[in-house]
């Protein structure tokens, strides 16, 4: 009830301000009247009860404005009172208020950008129920080193038979597939999975039906379910749609349900859902190439699934027979575990690492930024110290004026964090761009209320930090002093400049920190573009991907008579110098790791040779790429139509193998222990098939056509890629012609996907780019404020000492000594940085060891060529004011004050 | 003179405001000089009400629920906000009355045994 009463008189009388007033104006004055009218009552005479009623009570001025000071709501009035007085004040000054809320919106805003990414990326859970059941499904394979082993249908039909620990179990890929029956084939994006998947994302289609088991059935109907948005484009969001049907690679498969608009396949924009139709029958321990997604019962932890699996991993070799050559000990021996992991750190990936260190860096700008602002608000402080001490002797409370100049910082802070919102909402755009960087969970990076709650606290928290320090320095003036000095301090007061000096050592030292990171990533960028990837001038190489289908083209032979009419047509292409084809372009992905038995070699009864990268390649791959020819020579397609029985290998690889390239030459190998040999013709430099980060992979090149390969009669390989140099490459038109080329010889094509080299090169360099990109920006930032930071300081203590310098001059002191004096103070204060840095740097580097190439964290030349610089620049900083009081002309220095 | 020597007049005890103006108000409805004054003459001028305190006092007191306040035309023919006890404020005195008598009978007997 009181309560109640105390909030709504509180709120009315904030919104009816003047009606509140008045109304204690009123009952004072009725009091006043009364109290006069006693005196009065008492005899006195009017004139002397008004007398007596003043002595009595004092002015109705001060009464009012005691009583009126009653209430809540008089607090937040006080408030209100206090911010239009920081505003007036901040408007008064606008250079430096300029100036410090753009320093500050940058910080904030850079802060701000970056933990959005860090809340869509790393903190916010999956958009589905109950995520933290979800587990993506891998297994290691020490025996075999590999270190992080895929799915295999194998092991899925098992799971889905023993599990104990798992909800459900899913396999799945994704890629695309071609649309046919219209106009163009259309290539889609899909995800092909067993029916459980949507069951353990815990998705409803908005309509139709799951997929059952049954979808699953290779001797069923084929069925798929459509995206939303492949719905609404191709279908018009016709309701009707479920029970139609669309010919997906020559098969006719009917429509029975559509994706809410809401689902996303974690990272995979997919069009179409089809189901995976394994036959059980034919399953056998190999192709561990699919991935696998669970949800664990309630309660569950990774650990005890993960004994789950690695109870039922041995089960799979008892039900489930060796590919042809291969033995049940070789599976033995690869020593396959659970490797569990949640869905998300699936997901996410080794990013958070990145991330945080960008995020350290960002969040020292920001303290960079705001010792340069509790400097200004230093400066400014210090030249109210008069009105301030004035105040204080007239009674004004140490807390009143607090509160004022807290408020002004505070003021300052709220309206740079909302400028820095606006920069990161830019900012993000930027960040979150395609072709920049690929950032997992993009979808999820948004500014939220969680950002937005961040933005805040960190604008208000650091402006209340910047904001204390002047507080703290001047709230309890020593009265006497500072009246008494009447503005002409003989020389400023000793620890105020230590504080400046303070705050600029700070500024260096944490400068120096982000110089030095930003130091080794360009150290790592230039080390990357150093590494040879095993070809040249990637932006000259175009890259055509193109399938044919096995129920398009049966036979193999007249798939790779296509392929090599379709090779003619394309070298036949206006500027084309050099084309050729390969299974997989360097660091476009699609791995494939398979045994290499060497004849010369003994390998124990049953065990398993070394895995090696298999790739298939047509004549000419390695001069289109520049890859270097080291020993032998390249095959010819006359190799390929004899059966394909050579291959070519990477340098690596045969020192591995033979201890010499040249060891290589003549040598026979094969994939298996009943396949024909095959002749090492020809050895090539080493290519970085995963990245130029990454170690380069022992590398087998077969011939795109082989016999009595892998168990097989005859294999061809179906998806392939074409590689053509030429100086048009990236063109529209080459794109044109290209894809005309490949029409004629085989009109049944999709639009095929293309890219240049340059592309997949870049991309692999995208992250340390990024970061480099990232850290760059802060730490130019970092250097630019730091010297404004000892700019400031040594020019407010040449304003500070003009008298004294106008002494000195007038008795005869050289110019260059006044000026040397200066730039040394500025020298000492950035050493003393820069050492603090130093220290600071080697403790806090090593925490981005991952993101560096070949660089030590405490690589010396990086800190000497940082801290070198830092030095230099701040000479020149101290040098610029310095030179200022050389030009002060004695005579006015000393009339001056 | 003489009779002004032996009164020493005293601000109101701290804390004990609050309890004077709801007694004060128990007798019966009265504004705000009326309620300092009475008080004055009640404790024979030892307590000295100051106006301020007074004032911000019959705001809280009304914002606890305590009070009731009405602009009234007073018997001189001046406006006046008159203030008066509601229910809960006759208990809050009671309350506050019992609690008070309890505290000075202590201090009384603390002081007579050291007498």
């Amino acid at each position: 009830m009181s309560i109640g009463r105390n909030l709504v008189r509180g709120f009315r009388n904030l919104v009816r301000r003047k009606h509140a007033d008045g109304d204690i104006a009123d009952e004072v004055d009725s009091f006043i009247a009364e109290a006069k009218a006693d005196f009065e009552a008492r005899g006195f005479t009017a004139e002397a009860a008004a007398r007596a009623t003043r002595m009595a009570l004092g002015s109705s001025t001060a009464l009012r404005e005691e009583v009126r000071f009653y209430g809540w709501e008089n607090m937040i009035d006080g408030m209100f009172q206090d911010l239009r007085y920081a505003l007036r004040r901040l408007r008064a000054t606008p250079a430096f208020t300029l100036v410090s809320i753009g320093t500050l919106a940058l910080g904030l805003g850079a802060t701000s950008a970056i933990f959005s990414v860090i809340n869509g990326v790393l903190l916010k859970p999956l958009p589905y129920a109950h995520p933290e059941q979800l587990v993506a499904v891998w297994m290691t394979a020490p025996g075999v080193k590999i270190a992080d082993l895929n799915m295999a249908p194998s092991v899925y039909f098992t799971m889905c038979d023993e599990e104990r620990a798992f909800q459900a179990v899913s396999i799945f890929a994704t890629g695309s597939t071609t649309v046919t029956g219209k106009t163009h084939p259309e290539e889609v994006r899909a995800v092909f999975a067993t029916h459980e998947l949507l069951p353990i994302l815990g998705v409803q289609p908005q309509l139709g039906r799951f997929f059952a088991a049954a979808d699953d059935d290779p001797k069923g109907v084929r069925t798929a379910m459509l995206s939303d948005g492949y719905w609404r484009s191709h279908f018009g969001g016709d309701r009707s749609v479920l029970g139609r049907q669309l010919l997906i690679e020559g098969n006719t498969v009917s429509i029975i349900g559509v994706l809410p608009p809401s689902f996303q396949f974690m990272d995979h924009k997919a069009d179409l859902l089809i189901p995976m139709r394994f036959d059980r029958a034919k399953t056998n321990l190999g192709v561990f190439s699919y991935q696998g997604v669970g949800r664990l019962k309630p309660g569950v932890t990774l650990k005890q699934a993960d004994a789950d699996l690695a109870r039922m991993l041995p089960l799979v070799a008892q039900r489930f027979p060796p590919p042809a050559g291969y033995t049940v000990k070789m599976f033995d021996d690869a020593r396959i575990a659970p490797n569990l992991r949640l869905l998300k750190d699936d997901l996410v990936g080794d990013i958070g690492n990145m991330l945080w260190v960008v995020m350290a860096t960002v969040g020292i700008v920001l303290l960079i930024a705001c010792a340069n602002v509790a400097n200004l608000l230093l400066v400014r402080t210090e030249a109210r110290q008069q009105e301030l001490a004035v105040r204080a002797a007239l009674g004004a409370g140490a807390v009143r004026i607090a509160r004022e100049l807290l408020f002004e910082s505070v003021t300052l802070g709220a309206i740079a964090g909302a400028v820095g919102l606006g920069l990161s909402r830019a900012g993000l755009k930027l960040l979150t761009a395609p072709d920049l960087v690929h950032l997992p969970r993009s979808g999820d990076i948004r500014i939220d209320g969680w950002v937005l709650l961040f933005t805040l606290i960190v604008s208000i928290g650091f402006s209340l930090l910047f904001g204390l320090i002047p507080v703290l320095r001047h709230v309890r003036p020593r009265l006497a002093n500072t009246l008494r000095s009447g503005g002409r301090s003989m020389s400023h007061s000793k620890d105020r400049q230590q504080v400046r000096s303070f705050l600029v050592i700070f500024q260096v030292a944490l400068a120096l920190v982000l110089l030095v990171t930003s130091g080794l990533m360009i150290r790592t960028f230039r080390n990357l573009h150093h590494v040879d990837p095993g070809f040249t001038n990637a932006q000259e190489i175009q890259t055509v991907r193109i399938g044919i289908p096995d129920e398009d083209v049966k036979e193999p032979e007249r798939v790779i008579h296509m392929q090599q009419a379709m090779l003619e047509k394309v070298r036949a292409v206006n500027g084309v110098i050099s084309a050729s084809v390969i299974s997989s372009v360097p660091m476009g992905g699609g791995e494939s790791n398979d045994p290499v038995y060497a004849a010369d070699k003994t390998y124990r009864e049953g065990t398993i040779a070394p895995l090696r990268r298999y790739k298939s390649i047509a004549p000419a791959y390695f001069t289109t790429m520049g890859q270097r020819l080291l020993a032998g020579r390249d095959l010819t397609w006359a190799d390929i139509y004899n059966g394909g029985e050579v291959a070519v290998v990477s340098e690596n690889t045969a020192r591995d193998i033979w201890g010499a390239p040249e060891a290589a030459l003549g040598k026979r190998i094969r994939p298996n222990q009943k396949d024909n040999w095959r002749e090492v013709i020809g050895v090539v430099a080493d290519e970085r098939a995963d990245g130029v980060d990454k170690p380069a992979p022992t590398i087998v090149y077969w011939p795109l056509l082989t016999k009595n390969f892998e168990s097989e009669p005859l294999v061809v390989e179906r998806y392939i890629s074409f590689v053509i140099r030429t100086p048009r490459a990236g063109s529209v038109s080459l794109e044109n012609e290209i894809q005309k080329a490949l029409w004629s010889v085989y009109s049944n094509l999709p639009l095929a996907k293309t890219d240049t080299l340059q592309t997949f090169y870049s991309r692999s360099l995208a992250r340390t780019s990024f970061t480099l990109l990232l850290l760059a920006i802060a730490g130019g930032m970092a250097l630019l404020l730091g010297l404004v930071g000892i700019y400031g300081v040594i020019s407010y203590s040449v304003s500070q000492r003009t008298r004294e310098i106008g002494i000195r001059l007038a008795l005869g002191a050289p110019i260059a000594q006044v000026t040397t004096a200066f730039v040394r103070s500025g020298l000492i204060l950035s050493a003393i940085g820069c050492g603090c840095g130093l220290a600071a740097a080697l403790m806090l580097v090593p925490l981005m060891k991952s993101l560096l190439f070949s660089v030590s964290p405490s690589d010396p030349l990086t800190y000497a060529l940082t801290s070198g610089s830092l030095i230099l620049a701040a000479a020149l900083a101290s040098y610029l004011p310095a030179r200022r009081a050389t030009k002060v002309d004695p005579v006015e220095a000393l009339r001056a004050e | 003179m003489i009779a002004s020597m032996n009164r020493t007049n005293t601000d109101v005890i701290q804390g004990t405001l609050d309890m004077l103006i709801l007694k004060t108000l128990s007798l019966e409805p009265m504004h705000g000089f009326g309620i300092a004054r009475r008080i004055e003459q009640i404790t024979d001028n030892v307590f000295k009400v100051n106006a301020g305190s007074l004032l911000t006092a019959l705001q809280r007191l009304e914002r606890n629920g305590w009070l009731n306040a009405d602009w009234q035309v007073t018997e001189n023919s001046r406006r006046a906000r008159v203030y008066a006890l509601t229910q809960k404020g006759r208990k809050q005195l009671h309350e506050e009355t019992a609690d008070w008598q309890r505290r000075s009978a202590a201090i009384s007997r603390l002081l007579k045994a050291q007498a």
